[in-house]
């Protein structure tokens, strides 16, 4: 028997979609979720969208974070996209790294929860991934 | 940190044996004997945007600002190994230029007097950007001999370290490829460096000081190993050895950091490699002012932080400087920024009267005893490398990663508890802040498409035979160990081949490089 959606930890895949191995934000964020008690995923740099989409199927993941600096974050639009294609809509998707401000209400716009800006406080990831996990959770039970 | 210094922590009788003049060993003050009174360092920013036209036109800017060398980041397509048609068009030309053929770099530095000033290529091996560059050369009848610059990343341990991958080539590929390299340039265009070793990856990516000059010291061991094992004298190849440091606001630690290594590494070539000529003691390295201590809050601070930066970055002796622009924490810098960071260099120079003395902080007993502390454990550094095997093999069990990893986080810990202060994050935060920057430059779709236009009428111009030939003649010299592989990279680029065929054919021979250990 598995065990229950809520009994769970919070799951998530913390990865780098695209052309840009600057991953000192992504390994230090997916080690604070991980001393919160989450379970991470972490991929590494240089993935593609359907290893990403493939992924979060498998390890059924509640959120994905996507770490950018080098304009990756463009590419989460699309990554959204094959979400949905593949039937897993209830999965959050929140960014983090170096997103100017101009491309933020886009990204909102095509489907990212929240976009986290260099200096973000670790607290404040922390809480809004528990939050965004327990919806995801609900959405796919619904 | 003591509150005071004085003549018990730092003797002055050991002036002679530990400082000494600069230009002679040990070489603690500065590696040329007139240092900036002789030559100013250069001025050399980063740059790589857009098509080849908006690099160029960028350039002749920063060039008429006062930089006084070329620098070229190409881009992330081309970084990681491919041709602008093989990735994603969202990602191209937004951190770097879009370069794949001779005729995109003749673009580049259209006007540009390559025989008379100096280039630095962001080029990975297998160096494509370089052979693009001796194409270009060729093109316009200058000879090799007249071409100087360095081949900036062509430290594949550090990308190793920072990026977890040998992204371009296998380990073994990356060191028979990089021998070839030193060989082929020291032959062919001996003003030419073609080893960059660099401690500014892991620094940014959150190595200590003293861990980012010890990993790198040791980095350029085993390179120097490997010229000697392929037969090489060491004074052949090490005057041409450079290096690339990271400058944190970490003030005085950042200018001990840097002379403490001007210290060791003549002991290092004259011990543990060999080396006679005193031109193979010179510590020769580029610094750059670290992005990662720049903040997206109050933006305009990042002009006081970079500031303190250079300054620590000038007292450190470099032969080159980049300046980070304040809005790089939102994107490739505007103009304006670019500006800006250019001027704060002519500032010091000009205004402040920085660079007047040489190395104006020798003899302070605090400097002298930071240096001697920094160097001390620079040498635990190199120490803990060699009891692993040396720095390859440190890297493949994944030893360095997993100190750099903890050192990120034990960074973030001071952050985060508010131990390190950082101004307008957790201290001195404003409730409603303006983001102050230009809007971000992108190139548009228009010149996107043009690009990948190019690169398709490019190929279909070329004589394939010849392309052929000559990317038969790269795969058949990758497999055989008596020819030069980087010889068969500018035949290639020459003939008309395209930087992400030259990869390919690389890769196919001699192995892509896949992740060996995730620390």
């Amino acid at each position: 028997m598995t065990t229950p959606a809520h009994a769970r930890p919070p799951k998530i895949l913390v990865t780098k979609v695209g052309l840009d191995g600057h991953d000192r934000g992504s390994r230090i964020v997916a080690a604070f979720l991980r001393d919160a008690g989450m379970e991470v995923v972490y991929t590494g740099p240089w993935q593609e969208i359907p290893v990403i989409v493939k992924l979060a199927l498998e390890e059924d993941v509640d959120i994905i974070g996507v770490s950018t600096l080098a304009t990756d974050h463009r590419l989460v639009p699309k990554l959204i996209a094959a979400l949905r294609d593949a039937g897993l809509a209830h999965i959050k998707v929140v960014v983090g790294g170096i997103v100017p401000a101009e491309d933020e209400p886009g990204l909102l716009a095509a489907g990212v929860s929240r976009v986290f800006h260099p200096g973000a406080a670790r607290h404040e990831i922390i809480s809004e991934v528990t939050r965004l996990a327990a919806a995801a959770r609900s959405m796919q039970s619904a | 940190m003591k509150p005071l210094y004085t003549p018990l922590d730092w003797d002055g009788e050991r002036y002679l044996t530990d400082l000494g003049f600069p230009g002679q060993l040990p070489m603690t003050r500065g590696i040329y004997a007139s240092m900036y009174r002789g030559r100013a360092w250069s001025q050399r920013q980063l740059i790589g945007l857009g098509a080849p036209e908006d690099y160029n036109k960028r350039l002749q800017t920063i060039l008429q600002a006062g930089a006084s060398a070329v620098s070229l980041i190409p881009c992330n397509s081309v970084y990681r190994g491919y041709d602008i048609d093989q990735v994603d068009p969202l990602l191209l030309g937004t951190c770097g230029t879009m370069v794949n053929t001779v005729d995109d770099m003749d673009v580049c530095l259209r006007g540009i007097p390559i025989d008379r000033i100096s280039t630095a290529l962001n080029d990975p091996l297998p160096f494509t950007l370089l052979a693009l560059l001796l194409g270009v050369a060729k093109r316009r009848d200058i000879p090799w001999s007249k071409i100087t610059g360095t081949s900036n990343q062509s430290d594949f341990i550090s990308h190793f370290v920072a990026n977890h991958m040998f992204f371009r080539l296998s380990l073994a590929g990356s060191r028979r490829v990089l021998v070839d390299h030193i060989e082929f340039t020291n032959r062919h265009v001996p003003g030419w460096n073609p080893v960059s070793v660099v401690g500014q990856h892991m620094q940014q990516a959150g190595a200590t000081p003293a861990q980012a000059m010890g990993y790198t010291l040791c980095t350029a061991i085993q390179y120097a190993e490997d010229c000697i094992a392929r037969g090489l004298d060491p004074d052949s190849f090490l005057p041409r050895f450079t290096f690339f440091f990271d400058v944190s606001i970490s003030f005085f630690e950042e200018i001990a950091k840097l002379r403490a290594g001007r210290r060791l590494w003549p002991r290092i070539v004259r011990e543990r490699l060999g080396a006679k000529d005193p031109r193979s003691w010179r510590f020769k390295f580029h610094a750059q002012t670290s992005g990662v201590d720049l903040t997206r809050q109050q933006p305009l601070n990042n002009i006081a932080r970079v500031t303190i930066q250079a300054m620590a970055a000038l007292f450190g002796g470099p032969q080159s400087l980049h300046t980070d622009a304040y809005d790089e924490v939102f994107s490739t810098p505007a103009e304006q920024a670019a500006r800006v960071a250019v001027n704060t260099q002519n500032i010091l120079r000009d205004e402040a009267h920085l660079a007047d003395v040489i190395d104006p902080l020798g003899g302070s007993y605090y400097m002298e005893s930071l240096t001697d502390a920094m160097e001390q454990e620079i040498a635990d550094v190199i120490a803990q490398i060699d009891a692993a095997g040396g720095m390859y093999q440190a890297v493949e069990k994944g030893l360095v990663q997993s100190r750099i990893g903890e050192s990120a986080l034990a960074f973030q810990e001071q952050v985060e508890s508010g131990a390190q202060k950082v101004v307008g994050v957790n201290a001195y935060t404003v409730a409603d802040e303006a983001i102050e920057h230009a809007p971000i430059a992108r190139p548009d779709t228009a010149v996107v498409e043009n690009q990948l236009k190019r690169l398709q009428a490019f190929k279909a111009a070329r004589s394939q035979r010849q392309v052929q030939t000559a990317l038969d003649r790269l795969a058949s010299a990758a497999n055989s160990p008596d020819q030069n592989v980087f010889a068969g990279v500018v035949e290639a680029a020459i003939a008309g081949a395209t930087h992400g065929e030259i990869v390919a054919c690389l890769r196919r021979e001699l192995g892509f490089g896949q992740p060996l250990v995730i620390a």
